[in-house]
């Protein structure tokens, strides 16, 4: 095994039931988590109501070439004369279904692997887990860059490019958590009683993983939407679909920097990295919540200097 | 003699890696689409004998299995292909890449591990204090943008003050060697302070949290209770267990930036690989992007078995 690659559930103590149900409240307790999920739930919710909110057509040209931002177009227009507001809201749309959908497809393979290996041990985890190390050395930009190349641009392609080769490190944070969930009494005694693979996975194996198979899908949404970025820079986004990457290539391709037109390429950016950093904010919290030994770590020296004692017992091991 | 077990299984599995990566390499590119004599002769109504003879100069007339292990040959000899674009061999297109790329990488990471490791240090040891808050808040900041529009960003920033493309001056003519080295260094900064600051981000999260697991240890309230000054704790006792696991996530890194090389080396036009591999997927130039993507694989392969193996020198524990 690569020694390093972040295993939360390899040290986790089992979430317990009451911890599954408690994901909200571990979002609101968390200052950096709440931000980041009301951030995103904006976000979320501009996408969703671009048809209505977007003040002109993303097609439509409006005004001159690189026009400045003005009254009416208050982030100015592109290249192509289009308000950049628009592009923006259409992008961001765009951005998410690529992040969710590919997020989706990795989360169903990994979610599989990870479970399968972890539930049934034995033969299927080294075939499946020696499979997944070789995923997880080769490298995923330039892989994606070869398969999006051969395999021509378009949405449903990226979408699946990126998803296959995102699922790795869930898969394994999974097996670890399943595994030692396996053992737990309640599912011996369930397979004692007669219950099935199927129903003991779905019923027991499955509510105990959730929260940390939600907390690794928010921080793959973040990787998989700033992968499209990637891409769509690389020339190998849609054509036909402006995504947040993509407005940031027309940008650079059509020379928006020596045009000084900054408000067509510092913007699209900027909001790529707060779907990102809300991403993360979400996801580590989470992450940190599940992951008793992390928090015992973080009794900082400076609460430590002060009450070294009660910082020990209280969240003792 | 359970540790020589370990280097051997790390070594096979590396091995086997690259094994893998070059058939992955040698199927997905016979998946391209139109057979490449379609894509070669680029000749309108060629005659069958020409397709005939192209389709036999580049062996297409075999069988895949003979096809894998001509590939498989040529490898072993070095031999990578020719590269559509300007018909020079792939291998010595990639050997001067790679030299454009090397001291472009370098000088990033060097900034990052130096800079990430003194925030991530100060973030854990003064935690809940606003040092920790500003640089966490920073580190993740960085850590968010995308890698190309940072380096967009900073071409904003520093355009007219330093040059933003390209590795050297054209219009210098004969310059002496110093003017020369001068030139690159300069042409360096704007493209290794965009991967340094990726990386700081990074580098700062993982040191923050290294330190504070480390922090939480019961040595480290021995050596606070036996009343070392924190410097001391820090240098001696926190820092040196810290560095077990970014030593590794460093070399593990380390593979990666070279792939993620890409996006800077195309907004700042390095002539180093990633722009080759930019470059070849403009313009088709298969084997190239096919040469390319293995020199990529083999470098994380490495990267992740000194990785292995630097982990096993600084913990001779680890057996598995």
């Amino acid at each position: 095994m690569s020694v390093l690659i972040r295993e939360p559930g390899a040290i986790a103590e089992p979430v317990t039931a009451q911890r599954s149900q408690s994901i909200w409240r571990t979002i609101r307790r968390r200052p950096s988590a709440t931000i980041g999920a009301v951030i995103l739930l904006i976000l979320i919710g501009v996408a969703a109501l671009a048809p209505w909110i977007a003040p002109y057509d993303q097609h439509e040209q409006v005004g001159p070439v690189f026009g400045h931002p003005s009254w009416s177009h208050p982030l100015g227009l592109d290249d192509g004369g289009v308000d950049m507001v628009t592009l923006l809201i259409w992008g961001l749309r765009i951005s998410l279904i690529v992040g969710f959908a590919a997020t989706l497809v990795s989360m169903l393979i990994g979610g599989t692997v990870g479970i399968a290996a972890g539930y049934f041990g034995g033969r299927t985890d080294t075939i499946l887990m020696r499979i997944t190390d070789y995923f997880l050395v080769i490298p995923d930009v330039p892989l994606m860059i070869v398969v999006a190349a051969i395999w021509g641009p378009s949405l449903f392609h990226i979408i699946i490019v990126i998803g296959i080769l995102l699922w790795t490190s869930t898969a394994r944070v999974l097996r670890a958590q399943v595994k030692s969930v396996r053992e737990r009494v309640y599912v011996k005694r369930a397979r004692a009683l007669g219950a099935g693979h199927t129903r003991i996975i779905v019923r027991h194996v499955l509510p105990q993983v959730a929260p940390l198979l939600i907390a690794n899908t928010v921080l793959t949404i973040a990787v998989a939407i700033f992968d499209e970025t990637a891409l769509a820079f690389l020339g190998l986004g849609d054509p036909s679909r402006i995504s947040l990457g993509k407005v940031i290539e027309n940008a650079f391709q059509r020379a928006a920097i020596s045009s000084g037109a900054w408000w067509a390429i510092v913007p699209p950016g900027a909001l790529v990295a707060l779907v990102i950093l809300s991403c993360s904010l979400i996801g580590g919290a989470l992450e940190d919540a599940l992951n008793p030994r992390l928090r015992v770590a973080h009794i900082s020296a400076h609460t430590f200097r002060l009450r070294p004692l009660v910082g020990r017992s209280a969240e003792s091991l | 003699m359970r540790g020589a077990d370990y280097i051997v299984k790390r070594v096979m599995f590396a091995v086997v890696t690259v094994f893998v990566a070059i058939t992955i390499n040698f199927v997905l590119f016979r998946l391209a689409p139109g057979s490449a004599v379609s894509n070669l002769s680029r000749v309108p109504h060629a005659t069958q004998e020409l397709r005939q003879a192209i389709k036999q100069q580049f062996g297409l007339d075999k069988s895949r299995g003979e096809q894998y292990v001509l590939y498989l040959k040529q490898l072993a000899h070095g031999n990578l292909g020719v590269s559509f674009a300007n018909s020079q061999p792939v291998s010595s297109n990639l050997a001067t890449a790679l030299k454009n790329t090397i001291p472009m990488v370098l000088l990033g990471t060097l900034f990052a591990i130096v800079v990430g490791t003194l925030t991530g240090v100060i973030a854990a040891w003064r935690r809940g204090t606003l040092a920790e808050g500003s640089s966490v808040t920073t580190a993740l900041a960085f850590y968010s943008m995308p890698t190309h529009w940072l380096g967009l960003m900073l071409v904003i920033l520093f355009a007219g003050v330093l040059p933003t493309g390209g590795m050297s001056d054209e219009f210098l003519i004969n310059p002496s060697w110093w003017t020369h080295t001068e030139d690159v260094l300069k042409h360096m900064i704007l493209p290794s302070l965009t991967l340094g600051l990726v990386l700081f981000g990074e580098y700062t999260l993982i040191v923050r949290s290294a330190m504070l697991e480390t922090l939480g240890e019961d040595y480290v309230l021995t050596a606070r209770a036996k009343g070392l000054s924190p410097w001391a704790i820090v240098r001696k006792h926190a820092l040196r267990n810290a560095l077990l696991p970014i030593a590794t996530l460093v070399a593990l890194s380390l593979g990666y930036i070279v792939a993620g090389a890409i996006l800077i080396e195309t907004v700042f036009s390095w002539p180093g690989i990633g722009r080759a591999v930019y470059d070849a997927v403009l313009e088709r130039d298969y084997p190239m992007l096919q040469g390319a993507f293995l020199v990529l694989t083999v470098s994380v392969v490495f990267f992740n078995l000194l990785a292995d193996l630097l982990y096993f020198k600084l913990d001779p524990r680890i057996t598995e």
